[in-house]
């Protein structure tokens, strides 16, 4: 992969003795999806606002762009696009007139501004209300023209705290796509949420923070072995009548660990991918074969797993 | 910074806020210049100077002067926009955004305390201007070179002390995150200067210095010395001084002491000169100016260091 856009070293940040964050080391690479898991109050925000200079850290030292954001907001400002959580408008101004006053922040000529707006707008679907006083907007179109906003200033990087809150599942939808388009044109993306289906559509690259401290970093599929039970592959074949002995018969397959029966469905562990030579066993044995898959790491469960650790 | 500066100046000028100030300036204003041309011919005797002038300091019998009504409606105005300059862009979500623009944090105050101070500057010139102007078209004296200066330079100081209170609001709206509460305290501030003050220093004042009808003329000058010099912690006795220095150049001294002997001494005094009088105010004009830029450094070290969460 690239260059590091993102890299911190011990970050830690303590709140009249409580500590947000604790000895972070994170690295996000260029043009990645990073998603940034934790459950609230787990420090994703306090370290996002480390990373854009809102906040000091209380020790530890962070880079973006290669800049500090202490010591160079300004430059640091100008690469990052920040959606926080509950965004929020000049309620009295047109969505129109507030992109605006983001670019003319971002000195960006009066002409490039109207054109990249303009298009923007229509980008995110905002095209048809785009003159209309943002107080009349819903709390989609909201988050919708918050996405625009940051994109209006063409970043390098977007963080993205919980963009999804509070909207319905079409709303949710909508602004994944945008998303994922905005990933797709090279910004490096840093998602926090704690809804995991949505990061697991999204994001290559997950970390976990719980109580400050990240306990979890990594590709989801590996994060998922690693939970699963110690690098293990686990899949799931259905026959049409189990009987005891069919148990055995896929024991006996190489490689296979333990397999569990439930009802007609028999869970199996093993140290690779063994489909065929199960289906084989299975059908060897006598029994019908009805269905067979190798089970996904959900994120909830490295989720669930890594928080608990913690 | 001229970014923040023109929106805040847009959305000042639209605001319904900014119609209601005006109005009641204007309707203030009017009020004022009929009392003036009322009463305005009982005070002017053959040998006045400055009849012009005496268009804003006339006053009616138990009827206040423009004066009186500007100095009352100055820091309404100044806190009126100044008091959820920050908190406001706390509460809407926007500060977060707004903050992680490439700007500097202190170039959000000063666009705002600017566009504030430009509102309150087209406001007092524009009441200023009318006032002139009608009285100009009734009273049919026209305003002479020195005049025109004194009133440009009342402008100037009504513009500097509103800015006070601005600043007193703006430091109020990055310290507490209630917009409602912002606005109190400053009104609280104001009230208190305003009113409060004068009777606390005058019962200070007789309590150290107690005087009465067998006073000695020592004891007089002493309770008025330390009455004067207690009130001078107060910004609207420093405008007050400042403003009657410049409008009625007969009084020849903002001094309480010098005050009260003159009138003892029922000396007349001549009109003092314009460089004069500017002398004479500019120790006021200093103070105010420097009231300004404690409550803005304040407002400054409290917000750079703040943390800003979007909740």
């Amino acid at each position: 992969m690239g260059q590091p856009v993102v890299e911190t070293t011990d970050l830690t940040k303590v709140y009249d003795g409580f500590t947000a964050v604790d000895k972070l080391n994170l690295r996000i690479d260029e043009g990645e999806m990073f998603g940034f898991l934790g459950a609230n109050g787990a420090g994703k925000t306090t370290t996002l606002l480390m990373l854009l200079g809102l906040t000091e850290p209380t020790s530890g030292s962070v880079r973006v762009g290669g800049k500090d954001p202490t010591r160079e907001p300004i430059e640091v400002k100008r690469l990052v696009g920040y959606l926080p959580e509950r965004v929020g408008f000049y309620e009295d101004m047109t969505a129109r007139q507030n992109l605006f006053y983001t670019a003319e922040l971002n000195r960006i000529r009066r002409a490039e501004a109207d054109e990249r707006i303009a298009s923007l707008l229509g980008t995110v679907g905002l095209s048809e209300v785009a003159d209309h006083p943002v107080n009349t907007f819903s709390r989609g179109m909201k988050q919708r023209l918050g996405i625009a906003d940051i994109w209006v200033k063409e970043p390098k990087l977007a963080f993205l705290d919980e963009p999804t809150t509070g909207i319905d599942p079409n709303g949710v939808d909508d602004i994944l796509k945008l998303i994922s388009d905005m990933g797709k044109k090279g910004i490096t993306i840093i998602f926090c949420s704690h809804l995991l289906p949505q990061v697991q559509k999204l994001c290559s690259r997950v970390g976990i923070l719980a109580k400050g401290q990240l306990v979890a970093d990594g590709a989801i599929d590996r994060l998922g072995r690693d939970a699963a039970g110690a690098g293990r592959y686990r899949m799931e074949a259905e026959v049409d009548a189990a009987q005891p002995a069919i148990v055995d018969v896929i024991r006996r397959v190489e490689g296979v660990r333990d397999v569990e029966m439930t009802g007609n469905v028999l869970g199996i562990t093993a140290d690779k991918d063994l489909r065929g030579q199960i289906s084989r066993a299975i059908i060897d044995s006598g029994a019908l074969l009805v269905g067979m898959r190798v089970e996904e790491y959900s994120l909830e469960r490295i989720y669930k797993r890594y928080s608990k650790e913690a | 910074m001229y970014a923040v500066f023109r929106k805040e100046l847009a959305d000042h000028i639209s605001s319904m806020r900014f119609i209601i100030l005006f109005l009641l300036v204007f309707l203030s204003a009017m009020f004022a210049i009929y009392i003036a041309i009322q009463t305005i011919r009982s005070v002017v005797g053959p040998t006045t100077e400055f009849i012009f002038l005496k268009l804003f300091t006339t006053s009616g019998e138990n009827l206040p002067s423009f004066l009186f009504f500007l100095s009352l409606f100055i820091p309404i105005v100044g806190i009126a926009l100044g008091f959820d300059a920050v908190n406001s862009e706390r509460s809407s979500g926007n500060l977060s955004r707004l903050m992680s623009q490439p700007i500097y944090r202190d170039s959000v105050i000063n666009g705002k305390f600017i566009a504030g101070l430009t509102v309150l500057g087209i406001m007092i010139l524009g009441v200023v201007l009318i006032v002139a102007g009608l009285g100009l078209r009734i009273v049919g004296v026209p305003p002479n070179g020195e005049e025109v200066v004194r009133v440009l330079a009342f402008v100037a100081v009504s513009i500097v002390y509103g800015g006070f209170w601005m600043a007193l609001a703006v430091l109020f709206s990055v310290f507490f995150k209630r917009t409602a509460t912002s606005m109190l305290a400053s009104l609280a501030v104001w009230i208190f200067f305003f009113f409060f003050l004068t009777v606390i220093v005058g019962a200070v004042a007789n309590a150290v210095a107690p005087v009465d009808a067998n006073s000695s003329i020592e004891m007089i000058v002493r309770n008025a010395t330390l009455e004067g010099s207690l009130a001078r912690i107060s910004p609207c006795t420093l405008y007050g001084e400042a403003i009657v220095a410049l409008l009625t150049p007969e009084v020849g001294s903002v001094n309480p002491t010098l005050l009260v002997l003159s009138s003892y001494s029922g000396r007349m005094a001549n009109p003092l000169p314009l460089m004069d009088s500017l002398l004479l105010i500019w120790p006021q004009v200093v103070t105010i100016i420097a009231l300004c830029a404690i409550c803005f450094g304040t407002s400054y070290i409290r917000f750079m260091r703040e943390e800003v969460r979007s909740i």
